[in-house]
Parts: C-alpha cells; sequence; structure tokens
C-alpha cells in the first residue's frame, strides 16, 4: 500500500464519502446523484463500463472504497460530456470520472494494465516534456506500450492509417527525432512543478 | 467591415504535418475571405486535451491553459482568444471560467504562474472559431461571400462532441444544434437537419487505447451518413475528422463494410464556396479524396 493511500485510509476511515469530497476534482457534487440513470444511458461506452457512474456514485456513499478506485470504469470516458448535459442534478459527471481516475493513480491503486490509463500516462509525459503534443512519438509510444513484440503487430496493422496520414502530409516522420515544443521550456516546467506542489500540499494536510 | 483581429490558439494538431494541418489552412484561407487577422499566440503550448488526466491533476491540467490564457491577455490585449480545436477550446473556456467563479483558485494559479514570470488578471473571452463565424459574422456574412455555390452536395453535419458540449454555441441545443447545418446550406449545399448521429461520440482520444470499443461508434456515425444520401461529412473537431476518416479501411475489414466516405472541415466547405482553389482549401490534406470538392474548386 502505498504511504499516501494508507494515510489516506487511516484519514477517513468509514468514511468513503467524504475522502472522495476533499480529494477528488467536483467531488462534493457526489451526493447529489439521485440514482435515475440517465448518465449510464447515454454514456456512448456504457455497456464496457463495470460500474456505471451512478453506481459507482452510489458505490462511494456504501464505502466501496477499493472497488471503486481500482475499477477500470471511470477510464471508459470518453470525455463526450453527454452525461454531463443530461444529467437532471447537473452533476459535472465528467469531471468527477477524470478526477476518480486521477486519485486512483495518485494512490497507486489504478488497474495497471488498463490501456487508457497508460495512454493518459503518455499523453500526459509527452505534452508536458516539450509542453506541446508530439503525434508522432505519441502514436509509437501508443502502439508499443504493450512490449515490443505486441508493438510491431500493431505498427504493421496500423501502417495503411499510417501511410495515408503520411502522403496526405498530416504525420512528421521527423517527429520521431525533433520536436520543438515550447521556447520557455524552463519557465512551463516552473509553472507545472508549482501547481503539482500547490495541489499535493493541501492533499498533505489530511496526511498527519 | 473592418478588419477583424483575435488572438489564435491553433493546437497541437493544426502544427504544420500535424494531423489537422489541412483544418489550419482551410480556416486561414476562410479567415482571410471575411477579414479577419488571426494573431497567434506566442509559444502556446498544449491544453492536455481531457485525456492527461492520469498523471495531470485538476491544477496542473488548469495550468496549461491558465498560461495560454496570461500569454494571449499578454500579447493581443483586448482581443478574444479564438481556438479552432474542440479539445482546445473545451480546456481553455473551461479553465476561464473555473477561475473567474473560484476565487481561491485563481490565487494558487497565479502562484503557479508567478513560477514561470506570468500573471493573470483578466482572461480574455475563450471562443470557438464556429463561434466566431455564427455570432460576430452570421450566415448572411458568409452567403454574401459564396462566389461557387456547392450545389447539388449533399452534406451530413457532424458536430461531434467538445464543439457541442458542455459550453457549444449560444442559443443552440445539445442534442440538435443547427448551426453546422445552416453554414452548409450558407455554402450552397444541402444539409441533413436529420442526421441522426449529429451529436454522437467517435470515441476520442479511445479510439487510440480501447480501438475495438471505439470503432463500432464511427461505423454508426458513417452508415447514418450513408443512409441520408450524404456525399460526405464535414465536422468542426480534429479529432472527428480523423477517427471517422482514417480509420475507414481498418472498419471496412472488420465489419466487412464498403466505406470510403470523404471527411472534411466546415472551413474547407466554406473555402471552396468562397472560390478558393482545392489546395487554399486544404484538399490535398484528405486521406480519403473528396472529389466532388475538388471539381467544384477546380471550376
Amino acid at each position: 500500500m502505498s504511504d499516501l493511500n494508507a494515510a489516506m485510509v487511516t484519514r477517513y476511515r468509514d468514511d468513503f464519502l467524504k475522502e472522495v469530497e476533499a480529494n477528488v476534482e467536483e467531488g462534493d457534487w457526489v451526493k447529489m446523484c439521485m440514482q435515475c440513470g440517465v448518465c449510464s444511458g447515454s454514456c456512448p461506452l456504457g455497456p464496457h463500463w463495470e460500474h456505471p457512474p451512478q453506481e459507482l456514485f452510489m458505490m462511494i456513499r456504501a464505502n466501496q472504497r477499493e472497488a471503486v478506485l481500482s475499477s477500470s470504469s471511470m477510464w471508459m470516458c470518453t470525455s463526450c460530456y453527454n452525461c454531463l448535459v443530461r444529467c437532471p442534478r447537473e452533476v459535472p459527471i465528467t469531471h468527477i470520472m477524470h478526477g476518480l481516475a486521477h486519485y486512483a493513480e495518485r494512490l497507486g491503486l489504478a488497474p495497471k494494465e488498463q490501456p487508457t490509463r497508460k495512454f493518459s500516462k503518455i499523453f500526459w509525459k509527452n505534452l508536458s516534456g516539450s509542453g506541446r503534443g508530439n503525434e508522432t512519438t505519441l502514436a509509437a509510444q501508443l502502439y508499443f506500450m504493450n512490449g515490443f513484440g505486441e508493438g510491431v503487430k500493431k505498427a504493421i496493422e496500423m501502417l495503411p492509417v499510417g501511410l495515408g496520414m503520411l502522403k496526405a502530409k498530416r504525420l512528421n516522420p521527423f517527429g520521431l527525432f525533433a520536436h520543438k515544443g515550447v521556447k520557455d521550456k524552463k519557465g512551463l516546467h516552473a509553472i507545472l512543478a508549482k501547481a503539482r506542489e500547490i495541489e499535493l500540499a493541501k492533499a498533505a494536510k489530511y496526511q498527519a | 467591415m473592418a478588419r477583424r483581429q483575435y488572438s489564435y490558439y491553433p493546437g497541437c494538431s493544426s502544427v504544420k504535418l500535424g494531423s489537422a494541418a489541412n483544418m489550419d489552412v482551410s480556416v486561414k484561407t476562410m479567415c482571410d475571405v471575411l477579414d479577419i487577422e488571426l494573431n497567434e499566440i506566442p509559444d502556446w503550448n498544449c491544453c492536455s486535451a481531457s485525456i492527461g488526466y492520469g498523471d495531470g491533476g485538476e491544477l496542473p491540467r488548469m495550468a496549461l491553459s491558465a498560461r495560454n490564457l496570461a500569454l494571449s491577455a499578454q500579447a493581443h490585449p483586448g482581443q478574444d482568444l479564438v481556438a479552432t480545436c474542440a479539445a482546445c477550446w473545451l480546456a481553455t473556456r473551461e479553465a476561464k471560467d473555473r477561475l473567474e467563479h473560484d476565487a481561491e483558485m485563481m490565487g494558487d494559479m497565479n502562484q503557479a504562474l508567478a513560477a514561470g514570470g506570468l500573471k493573470l488578471d483578466q482572461a480574455p473571452e475563450a471562443r470557438h472559431m464556429c463561434e466566431v463565424i455564427v455570432e460576430d459574422f452570421g450566415f448572411d456574412a458568409l452567403k454574401a461571400k459564396v462566389t461557387r455555390p456547392l450545389e447539388g452536395l449533399k452534406v451530413a453535419g457532424y458536430v461531434g462532441c467538445q464543439t457541442n458540449r458542455p459550453f457549444g454555441i449560444d442559443g443552440e441545443s445539445f442534442e440538435n444544434p443547427v448551426y453546422l447545418d445552416r453554414m452548409i446550406e450558407s455554402c450552397g449545399a444541402d444539409a441533413i437537419p436529420n442526421y441522426d448521429k449529429k451529436v454522437s461520440c467517435c470515441g476520442g482520444a479511445l479510439m487510440f487505447s480501447e480501438p475495438d470499443k471505439c470503432q463500432p461508434l464511427v461505423r454508426e456515425i458513417i452508415e447514418a451518413a450513408y443512409d441520408n444520401g450524404a456525399d460526405l461529412i464535414a465536422t468542426p473537431c480534429p479529432v472527428c475528422q480523423m477517427n471517422v476518416e482514417v480509420y475507414q479501411g481498418q472498419i471496412n475489414k472488420k465489419f466487412g463494410t464498403k466505406f470510403n466516405i470523404p471527411v472534411v472541415y466546415y472551413s474547407q466547405l466554406l473555402a471552396v464556396a468562397f472560390g478558393k482553389n482545392a489546395k487554399q482549401a486544404g484538399l490535398d490534406g484528405q486521406v480519403i479524396k473528396a472529389p466532388q470538392l475538388e471539381k467544384i474548386a477546380g471550376k
């Protein structure tokens, strides 16, 4: 168990709702859910969720901490915002899903092999390094995220797509070797580091 | 009308050799005709596109957009920020809204920005290019510039998700927005007002991580366009455009379909209708060629 996770378990004991309210993006909205299920019915990937949003919300209230945080469910969110605009209680469901995923990741409880989790981590590293997303390395890293053998297979499978993009001048073959990103990388990195520091300091208040 | 100035946030996919390079070409052509001056935000950065949340926390993600807003205000004071990419717009607009409604977050953000020598007092308006076209110009202004109407062309207007939700264009409905259809009609083409996949999700970023779950979504979007007799699909979103266009070969292989429908940007339709040639409209950037449009553009 990660230190942060252990601290949170001690801090909140049997009140996972309180933990979510204090630590998850827009978490204080969870109690507003009235279990109508419109979110689940509106989700483009609805059938693929182990626990659809309204179920996650009820599980949070029922202290199903491990089951919620280790679930692959919130990683199924395509960020289409259908649930959010349709929710009769105006719960910002999309934000809560992103927030739950991030919190689970920070605690070390997110399912390691979840493909969108891996992609999300690759994406953040890709963009925060240079300040701009590099689509070429992003694709390459994505194909090879499950090891070399599978990567080669995936790359061959994707070759016609890549060649089509290359021919249409919408893929930069040199992106693998050179990518400029922003000029003021130092400034950007300092901003991101400070933002992270502020966020973690707020979470650390609960660790004592 | 005097030349209008906007602070331009192109985003990562619109750069040269980026996946939406053709959108950028056509947007610039369209803006040129409408007498819009786009002043690129100096040293803009990525918005993290609603997928960076695994490692990017709420404040760091918001800081990306705050930096862009601060740079925009600093370099182009008084100008609205305009984004062409749905994700860029959503992230920027959300950051602006949340910072302005949350004094504590604004305080934290200015602490973070200060570490990079920046400051945010008043964020500029964060707008989508479609908003600018519809609200600052209007459909009649578009029609007035049309020299080559796209007669006889039937176009399925695919608005997608993030251009439409959670913000969308003022006065439009989330379930059935009509501005894209009206743009199509302004070009002299036939819209399909009842296109039933108009605001359906293409899978977004999950097309990369969960292709088996997302390709069926795209299949339905294309099928509905064919069912309505569309010659092509038009969209404002770079992710929608790519997901619906470039995987048609794989979808055909998987489902035994025979899809081969061009997917273009609204700005490409407008550029051609405004009398510009295929290259100026970015039509050389299509993976699935749009011969109907090329023919008109070549007239």
